[in-house]
This record gives structure tokens, C-alpha cells and sequence, in this order.
């Protein structure tokens, strides 16, 4: 398998190719074009097993604001990208939701949490009704 | 009502000027913000990438917003939200305004501008066409899905390469548009090497150089752009013209200081940078008033904005102290000057006795350039020469200048910063 790549390493963006062959243990890869370390580290990573962070919003019931920013806590397989957004999109959190608050367990069988970056409060005529069945 | 130190803006240069205000003994210190949350626009940055430097981790904008929201909280500073400050008269009395407060008054020994900046509009391009619904700047469009929850279209051109329509071409991709091309007018991306590869790459999303729009179609809502590519003097080809069918445009076509009220103050203003001309200690020509953050220059990292609000604060607590003290004098003054290759630097001048023992100099250049050199000249004297990889318009630089360097030339009028030829340099080819 071969691939071309830029690195993302700094702003010199090398154009590097990275040669895989072989399975397992016998598997070699060869990376060319890169400048330093980095960027070889960079290419071997991004033709084993390329992984993102992947940020989006959830929508939220009663809150101040109608969506609340989430990102997966640690990066998820490439792959992955589209089940983790298509499971962030098909949920509803109920407000209050805190920064860091866990809004999916694990996604698209990752083992790696969504959580939330930002809080984000009830809307107030909410916490007015709240308090008036409390009151009752 | 009187403080020592008003801040105009709470975004990551505002708080960012105010903890550091705060540490370094200030008593008094508010923040007036005009939205209804303090953070700027780092509350609709969602994407990660925030802090390396600062913290030493990745955080989304929020996250990075949420740690000097927390911190200014901690120091019990004040901050009044929903507040639009519309003017500052030279003896520091600022005119503000709320729903809560009507118009009111605040008199500051010292204040911080940290208003940020804007996105340039259609306007200031002129691309002939009607006005359709559909057009949005990209950070419209980023406020709509981020904050908002709205969707702005379904099928969309990018115009402009900036970090802001990159990071877009992957949001409204991950929300269900089709992004159909980023169209750029320069030959190289004024985006970071990143997002190029995690915003477009990673969807392939077609990213066309030397390209601009030319005609907007649709008279209610847009539906297709015409898009040409340009020459070398950014003139659109004969020929090259394709239409693009599409309900959405983004521009992301560049940022400018937002300095409605600096200038209302009769600041001295740099054409090149859109901000005030500030001396190392980041004040403008006006006695006791300081700028930082993108109202100054447009920065690319929130972690610079942060590094050089703080010194701001700083700089303003020292100034209250000398002045009630009465330390405070103006000194000789070393112009600094951008160079061949160079098209601004911030500060614009230094004053040698006031420095502390190393100053920031930060700049950008104006072309792309390969394994050239950074030269710094004291008059006509080449002091220093720094070797670069790699120089780009895109990528804010920045250099140490030392006090001890500086004191052994005692008759120094001008410091020069500019761009050396190394081999195959001034090319454009990133």
C-alpha cells in the first residue's frame, strides 16, 4: 500500500510518500520525503491506524441555548467519524449539561466517551416551573 | 464610576489582560463585553486545537474560554456582560451602554482595548451579482450551527482559504452539507498546514488555487456561483469561467481589527496592520491606553492573543504605579521597521531605557519563502540572521530582541526586520 501525505508537523508541510508492505510482524513501512522525525511518526501513524478528535454539538432540551459543544474525549479511528457523528446527532441531552458531563458512554464502539465542552444552563421559565411543583 | 484598569472587550485577550492585571497587584479591574457570555469568539470555535502552548493540551475553544473565565472569576474580577461601549474620550472616560443600565460612564486610569476583530464582508470584495439570500461570512455561519443550532444551507462554495472556512468546509461536511470546493484567490492557502489535511483532505473536499468567484446567480436565494481562475495580478482568465450550483456561499476572506473606537480617539493607526502603532510596552499614542489580542493584529494561535494580552495587563498595572509615583516619562524611541519581505511588525517602535530585558517582535511576512533568512539590522548594521525553513504569509512570526543588545548601540534610530534570499526563496509554491 502506498499513500501520499502532507505532514502536519509544522508549517514546512512536507510532501512525504509512505510505503507499507507485509502483515503483522513481517509488515514494513517505509516513509520518504519527511524532513524530520516528526513527520515520519506522522506518516506511519496515518497509514496503521489514522485517528481524530471529532468535535460537533448536541441539541438540548429546556436549556438556555438550543445546542451544547461535544467533542470525544480521546481521538477515535478515521473510520469511525461517521458513526460517531451520526449517534451524536440522533440524541437530545436535557439541560443543565457541565463542561466535561458524559453524553455518550461510548461511541461507535470505540470505548471513547462524548462529552460535553461547555455548560450550558435550564432555560429560566423552566426553573420557574420547577420550582413552583416543588413548592406544590 | 471609577476603576484602575477598564477592559473593552471579554474575549481571550480582554480576560487574558485582566487576570494578568490581577496578579500583578491591580485593585480595580472591569471587563465590559457587548455578548451575553464572556469568551469572544472561542465559543463558537467547537473544534480542538486551543492551548498547546498555553497548557500544554489540546482544548476546544469553549474549554480554553471556560479556564480564564474561571480563573477571572477566582480573582473576583468584574465583568458586565451585555454591555457596548461606544465611545472612549482621550481623558479615559468610556461611554457605555445595557438594556439593565441605559447609557452610563466610567472614568479608568488605564485601559485595555481587546475589542478583537471582524470578518471582511461581500462588500469589500465586490462580486457583481444580486443579493440573494445564502451568502454568509464563514464565522455567520459557524455562530448559526455552533451556537444557534441553525443550519445555514445544503450545498456550498467556500470563498477564501482562512483557518475559519477551512474548519467550516468540515463542519457543515459532518452536519450533512456538500461542500462542493474552497476556491482561493492567492496561489498558496493562508490557512494552517492542518486544517488543509483534517478539514479538507480527510473529506476530499476540492481545494482550487489561483481561483476566485465571479458571479453570484439567484435572486431569492442563491443558486449557483460562477468561479474563474485567476492570473498572476489576481485578474480573472477568459475562459476559465465554470458555474457552481449551490445555495450557500462562505467567505472567509480575512479578518480586520475592529477599531471603530480607537479611532474614535484619534489613535495613531497602522495601515498595515489595521490596529493602533504600540510601542514594546503595547501602548498606543495615547497616555495610558494599551491594545492587545486581534484588535491589534490579527493573530493566528488564541495562544500568542493570551501571551501578549497579559503582558498588557501587566504593562498598564506599571503604568498606574509609575504615574501615581511620578516615574513616568517618555523616552527615546528606536523605530522598528518592516523591511523588504516584511509587511508589518508589532510593536512599531521601542523605548530602550523603559524595556524590560528582552521584547516580543512579532510579525508577518508577505510571501511564501523557502530557506531564507530573517535579518535584523540596528541602522545599517546586519546584527542577526535567523534561518527559516520555510516563510508564509499565513504563519505569524516572532523574534526576541534583547535590552543588552540594544543598549551597546547607544546612538540607534531604526531596527530593520526583514526577509534574506536563501537559494530557490520568493517562490510561491506551497
Amino acid at each position: 500500500m502506498e499513500k501520499e501525505l502532507i505532514c502536519i508537523g509544522c508549517p514546512i508541510g512536507c510532501s512525504m510518500t509512505v510505503f507499507a508492505e507485509g502483515e503483522g510482524e513481517e509488515r514494513r513501512i517505509t516513509v520518504s520525503g519527511n524532513t524530520c522525525k516528526k513527520g515520519r511518526e506522522y506518516a506511519v501513524k496515518e497509514i496503521t491506524n489514522p485517528t481524530r478528535i471529532v468535535t460537533s454539538t448536541v441539541r438540548v432540551r429546556d436549556g438556555e441555548a438550543p445546542v451544547v459543544p461535544v467533542k470525544t474525549q480521546n481521538d477515535i479511528p478515521k473510520d469511525k467519524i461517521a458513526e460517531c457523528i451520526r449517534e451524536i446527532k440522533s440524541i437530545c441531552v436535557q439541560a443543565p449539561v457541565r463542561a466535561g458531563d458524559c453524553i455518550i458512554e461510548d461511541t461507535a464502539g470505540t470505548g471513547v466517551r462524548v462529552i460535553a465542552t461547555k455548560s450550558c444552563g435550564q432555560k429560566l421559565h423552566v426553573k420557574d416551573r420547577h420550582d413552583i411543583i416543588a413548592e406544590n | 464610576m471609577r476603576y484602575e484598569i477598564a477592559i473593552i472587550g471579554g474575549g481571550p485577550a480582554g480576560l487574558a489582560a485582566a487576570c494578568a492585571a490581577k496578579e500583578a497587584g491591580c485593585g480595580s479591574i472591569l471587563i465590559l463585553e457587548r455578548d451575553r457570555d464572556a469568551g469572544g469568539i472561542l465559543n463558537q470555535c467547537i473544534h480542538n486545537g486551543f492551548g498547546l502552548h498555553t497548557f500544554g493540551e489540546e482544548l476546544t475553544g469553549p474549554e480554553y474560554a471556560a479556564r480564564y473565565v474561571d480563573k477571572a472569576r477566582r480573582q473576583g474580577i468584574e465583568c458586565r456582560l451585555n454591555t457596548m461601549v461606544v465611545d472612549i474620550s482621550p481623558d479615559k472616560v468610556i461611554t457605555a451602554m445595557s438594556r439593565r443600565e441605559g447609557l452610563f460612564t466610567i472614568e479608568a486610569e488605564a485601559v485595555i482595548l481587546a475589542m478583537g476583530c471582524r470578518e471582511r464582508s461581500r462588500g469589500a470584495l465586490s462580486i457583481p451579482g444580486f443579493r440573494p439570500a445564502g451568502i454568509y461570512s464563514a464565522g455567520t455561519a459557524q455562530r448559526l450551527i455552533n451556537i444557534e443550532g441553525m443550519m445555514p444551507g445544503r450545498e456550498v462554495v467556500i470563498l477564501g482559504s482562512g483557518d475559519i472556512g477551512l474548519i467550516m468546509a468540515r463542519r457543515m461536511t459532518l452536519e450533512g452539507a456538500r461542500v462542493k470546493l474552497v476556491a482561493e484567490l492567492m496561489p498558496y492557502s493562508g490557512g494552517l498546514k492542518r486544517n488543509i489535511v483534517q478539514c479538507l483532505d480527510d473529506f476530499g473536499i476540492p481545494l482550487r488555487l489561483s481561483h476566485t468567484v465571479i458571479g453570484i446567480h439567484g435572486r431569492e436565494r442563491l443558486t449557483g456561483v460562477t468561479v474563474a481562475e485567476t492570473d498572476h495580478n489576481r485578474r480573472p482568465v477568459p475562459g476559465t469561467e465554470e458555474r457552481i450550483d449551490c445555495d450557500t456561499l462562505l467567505l472567509s476572506v480575512g479578518l480586520i481589527p475592529e477599531n471603530e473606537l480607537s479611532r474614535g480617539m484619534g489613535l495613531k493607526m497602522d495601515p498595515a496592520t489595521g490596529g493602533p502603532v504600540v510601542g514594546e510596552n503595547l501602548e498606543t499614542s495615547a497616555d495610558g491606553v494599551f491594545a492587545c489580542g486581534n484588535v491589534l493584529h490579527v493573530h493566528d494561535l488564541v495562544d500568542y492573543v493570551s501571551e501578549e494580552a497579559a503582558s498588557a495587563g501587566r504593562n498598564a498595572v506599571k503604568y498606574i504605579k509609575d504615574r501615581r509615583s511620578g516615574k513616568r516619562e517618555s523616552g527615546r524611541r528606536v523605530r522598528l521597521r518592516a523591511g523588504k519581505g516584511v509587511r508589518y511588525t508589532v510593536p512599531g517602535y521601542l523605548e530602550p531605557e523603559h524595556m524590560d530585558e528582552s521584547a516580543v517582535i512579532r510579525f508577518r511576512v508577505s510571501n511564501v519563502y523557502r530557506e531564507a533568512y530573517v535579518g535584523i539590522c540596528f541602522d545599517d548594521i546586519c546584527v542577526k540572521q535567523q534561518r527559516k525553513h520555510v516563510l508564509a504569509p499565513g504563519e505569524m512570526e516572532q523574534i526576541r530582541l534583547l535590552k543588552k543588545d540594544i543598549e551597546r548601540y547607544p546612538g540607534l534610530s531604526e531596527i530593520t526586520i526583514r526577509v534574506e534570499a536563501g537559494a530557490g526563496s520568493n517562490q510561491a509554491a506551497l
